[in-house]
């Protein structure tokens, strides 16, 4: 048959969603329910000095008002789950309400829970708190500064952990003839998935049971965190996150809402619902990047790569956020060397309290800050020895037959092909040609610029040995369970926990082609903690590379046990047997045969099995890769900059990825678009703003500027596949790779375009007037 | 609060009355009293388009648009574009063009591509971006939004059949 593995079928999570009928956390309406509100801190630092909730308790509607002294003792904090080795990290309480003191704006100060939503906010504006401010720092720099205000007692120049990895000595430096020295700044992001966070929990007080309903990534991980929060065991809290819109990072973590929401649930005997608002979300949800990027590259003046070493102090905000720790030192500095061969590499980092919301991963989550500094490197590299960056590029990538390569970070890279994903990306360009129209539009007075990114980047994280050794406080395997129904239907349950990436589609394609059943009767099952034994949810692109595959090794135990009937009921050995598009047939003798469910039949109704055969079938995999996966490509941008106005034009996109063998082209191809615009986002017009009292500015869609479609035209995108070698399905992650390669793209090609003008660098966003000072300032300095 | 009002409105073709309190915003009246979950919210500035529903045929932004004003008003919901047995053409696209990824946004989305094909059947791709102006789509990048859209004026033209929603129900009381 066809191969289903490979082909765009049209995704099986699209006719609930475009008819209405998906069920999102926000959904879930349930009899006598309640709705929650939160009093957030309009201060960024300041004592709680008194809070007076009588008026909010007097209000027709309330049924409930909690502050932090209400629930102290009868609650857990909110703990870090990401815990870098040898960083002495500081992990200072995080009380699901404060309790004597904010720490940003938008900390949790009471909980109101009322018949309605609108009695309940009406409640939260009666709540009276006398705060007493304290000096608030927004910026990292000014938050290790002496003199800084401390946000938690004992934390030293607000330091959270100091983290170091590789090695690049000052003799490498001295002895380099060429240095580049660079400062970036990636400025902070806010995620702002579509759907914000929402909770609605019910408690039954009779069997003590727990069900939440809740915006996450990952369940099970939610499950383990509030259970310890709660003090609710896990076999009787269920976490349910079937129809989640959109997470991008800002769903991984556990946040103090959904913990209260549950409490107030349990201790009210009623179903409470908690629905954030995009202004909550704004100051409440994690954040992301936010990094001060020193970096030092060295190289020869023939365009060899030897050295890079980057300093890089991280916001981590005002606690520490559940992943948050591992992605300014693991995610970020493990990949900071790239594609290139280069002998030396360093980091050192400082992840810093400040009072602002805490960061936690956002789409790429590391990777896209190291890639962004070095492939900003490389340009500034090629620029100061006089070559081309293409050329620079290609002298230093990695060669596919140099896999698997050691880095100097001490990764093994899997394999790769990067200069064939560089060549059709020229192609499609047409990179010579726009090199001479360039020159000639530059003799006209009009700015083109050309873009390039060679990027590699990690993701799959595992197995899980080093998960522990890099501190995350988890596992990084995925489970699987295929159970073939005695129809011939089957029903897969993964532990990952995909969010909009379309694996309800993709992992149905996965089971038809190993296992032989149609598409149509394969149904993917995930984000229920009571259906799925286990899982570690979807992020850092892990979900196809780690959870795909544990679902190709349960297929396989179906498979294995389905042999053994198969070749009972054919009354031959089973090394007779052979296996092929869902039919076992006799070696020699092809008339001769079963189906895949003829066997299931069998197997169910338990006759006449083979001896010591079970009935039933079903396979259940717990499976632990045995290496990251190292997805690449290539992105070039051009663009065109108006010189008058400082206005950038994208004028063409081109994007060739690898992820291994691509299940699903249409699905993969959405996952690079809706990267790009992300990490274009981040390129031109996104960014999070801060006031000296460190008030967030940018508070809403008005002010915070989200990419738009009319932003944008067509992208051209392809794919070169190179099966990934370690992994049964030889498939890596695509669900970032857009974000991590188009914002140095597309920076690059700005910087190309102002060349003119000698402008090196200029912070992100690259707004136009950010653009036109650097291209007057450029100017005056000529 | 202030005193509830009665309202009448037909939401896809079936008549509804309602008490609400003249402050309740239209989509808390169809997700929390009608149980028309479809219409979603996204921000609270009016600038997502994530609440997209049709009053009278056209495209309004249900989260700006108060309960009251809607009273004796014709209201068409995601609910009511089309199902798996006759789905509309515009849901159509985003399905065939893969114009959603989470979906949350795209009840909305798709509303406001019902109302933009209403007035320009045969939309440039730069007039489709520019027509998604008033909605935000965090996942897709929106260029399987636009192909959607394209997939919907052509299917709608080749039918020859504007690009109306047929009102479903006979439009009796609930
Ligand atoms: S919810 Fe109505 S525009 Fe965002
Ligand atoms: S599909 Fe997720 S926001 Fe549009």
């Amino acid at each position: 048959m066809a191969s289903v593995f490979g082909s765009t079928l049209k995704r099986r999570e699209d006719p609930r969603l475009i008819t209405g009928n998906g069920q999102y956390s926000e959904d879930i309406q349930l009899p006598g329910m309640l709705y929650a509100s939160v009093l957030r801190s309009p201060h960024a630092h300041a004592r709680i000095v008194n809070i007076n909730t009588d008026a909010a308790k007097a209000l027709e509607g309330v049924v409930a008002v909690y502050t932090g002294k209400d629930l102290e003792g009868k609650i857990g904090t909110v703990p870090t789950a990401w815990l870098p080795p040898d960083s002495n990290i500081q992990t200072p309480p995080h009380e699901v309400l404060a309790v004597n003191k904010v720490r940003y704006v938008g900390d949790g100060v009471a909980l109101v829970v009322a018949e309605n939503r609108y009695v309940a906010r009406d409640a939260v504006d009666l709540i009276q708190v006398t705060y007493a401010p304290l000096p608030a720092v927004a910026e990292q720099e000014q938050a290790i500064a002496d003199g800084a205000p401390i946000l938690h007692d004992g934390v030293e120049n607000n330091v959270a952990f100091h983290w170091q990895a590789g090695n690049a000595t000052d003799d490498v430096f001295e002895n380099a003839e060429v240095i580049v020295k660079q400062r970036f700044r990636q400025q902070r992001l806010i995620p702002n998935p579509m759907e914000p966070r929402a909770a609605t929990a019910q408690y039954n007080p009779a069997t003590g049971e727990m069900t939440l309903w809740a915006t996450s990534q990952n369940p099970h991980i939610h499950r383990f965190l509030l259970s310890g929060i709660l003090g609710i065991p896990e076999n009787k809290l269920r976490i349910v996150s079937v129809d989640v819109g959109g997470g991008f990072g800002a769903k991984i973590a556990c946040y103090p809402d959904e913990a209260m929401v549950a409490y107030a649930a349990r201790d009210l005997k009623r179903p409470v619902k908690w629905v954030e608002d995009r202004r909550e979300n704004f100051l409440v949800t994690s954040h992301g990047r936010d990094m001060v990027l020193d970096v030092e590259f060295a190289g020869t003046k023939d365009g060899d790569f030897t050295a890079i070493r980057v300093k890089n102090i991280a916001n981590m905000g005002a606690y520490l956020s559940t992943a948050g720790p591992g992605v300014p030192t693991i995610l970020f500095g493990l990949i900071v060397p790239g594609a290139y061969k280069i002998p030396y590499a360093a980091v050192d980092v400082y992840g810093v309290f400040t009072n602002t919301t805490p960061t936690d991963a956002y789409r790429g989550a590391g990777r896209p800050e190291a890639t962004y500094l070095l492939e900003r490197m490389v340009d500034l590299f090629a620029a100061e020895i006089g070559k081309d960056p293409v050329e620079v590029r290609r002298r230093n990538l990695i060669q596919s037959h140099e896999f698997p390569y050691n880095t100097a970070m001490g990764l093994e890279y899997d394999s790769g092909n990067y200069e064939v994903a560089l060549d059709k990306a020229l192609a499609m360009v047409g990179y010579e040609e726009l090199r001479q129209k360039q020159q000639e539009l530059r003799s006209q007075g009009r700015h083109l610029g050309i873009g390039v990114t060679t990027y590699v980047e990690i993701c799959g994280l595992g197995p899980s040995q080093v998960a522990g050794a890099v501190g995350f406080q988890g596992g990084l395997w995925e489970s699987a369970t295929v159970r073939v129904h005695p129809t011939g239907k089957v029903t897969v349950f993964t532990g990952a926990s995909p969010h909009g990436q379309g694996e309800e589609t993709t992992f149905a394609q996965i089971v038809s082609q190993r296992l032989g059943v149609p598409f149509e009767d394969i149904e993917v099952v995930h984000g229920d903690t009571n259906r799925i034994a286990m899982g570690w949810g979807t992020y850092g692109s892990r979900t196809t590379p780690v959870g795909g595959n544990a679902i190709a090794v349960a297929v396989d135990k179906v498979l294995e046990k389905a042999k053994k009937i198969a070749a009972h009921m054919l009354e031959v050995s089973e090394e007779d047997v052979r296996f092929e598009d869902g039919k076992y047939s006799v070696e020699g003798a092809p008339t001769r045969s079963v189906t895949i469910q003829e066997v299931t039949l069998q197997a169910y109704l338990a006759w006449n099995l083979p001896q010591g055969v079970e009935p039933a079938l079903e396979g259940t995999a717990f499976y632990d890769p045995v290496n990251f996966v190292y997805p690449f490509g290539t992105h070039i941008c051009v663009v065109e900059v108006d010189e008058e106005t400082g206005d950038i034009d994208l004028v063409k996109y081109v994007a060739v990825d690898d992820c291994g063998r691509v299940i699903n082209p249409m699905v993969a191809e959405g996952q690079v678009h809706g990267g790009i615009v992300q990490g274009i986002g981040q390129a031109l017009w996104e960014g999070a703003v801060y006031d000296e009292q460190a008030q967030l500015l940018t508070g809403t869609f008005m002010d915070y500027a989200m990419p738009k479609a009319r932003f944008f035209k067509e992208f051209e995108t392809a794919f070169t596949e190179t099966p990934a070698p370690q992994n049964p399905l030889g498939v890596k992650g695509i669900g970032e790779t857009g974000t991590i390669a188009s914002t140095p793209t597309v920076v690059n090609a700005v910087m190309d375009a102002l060349r003119p003008f000698g402008v090196k660098d200029i912070n992100m966003p690259l707004t136009p007037e950010r653009v036109w000072n650097a291209i007057e300032k450029g100017r005056q300095e000529a | 609060m202030s005193q509830k009002q009665h309202v009448t409105l037909t939401v896809n073709g079936v008549k509804r009355s309602l008490e609400v309190e003249p402050r309740q915003l239209l989509v808390h009246a169809l997700r929390d009293d009608l149980g028309l979950t479809g219409t979603h919210v996204g921000c609270d500035t009016s600038q997502c388009g994530a609440c997209t529903v049709l009053l009278n045929g056209e495209a309004v932004k249900s989260c700006t648009t108060l309960t009251v004003q809607a009273d004796g008003a014709e209201v068409t919901t995601v609910e009511g574009l089309g199902d798996m047995n006759d789905l509309h053409p515009v849901q159509e696209g985003f399905w065939e063009k893969h114009g959603l990824q989470c979906g949350f946004c795209t009840p909305g989305v798709m509303m406001t591509a019902v109302g933009l094909l209403k007035h320009n059947p045969n939309p440039t791709e730069e007039e489709i971006r520019e027509g998604l102006e008033g909605v935000i789509c965090r996942c897709t990048g929106y260029q399987n939004i636009v192909r959607a859209v394209q997939y919907a004026a052509q299917k709608t033209s080749q039918q020859g059949t504007a690009v109306e929603v047929a009102a479903a129900g006979s439009g009796s009381e609930e």
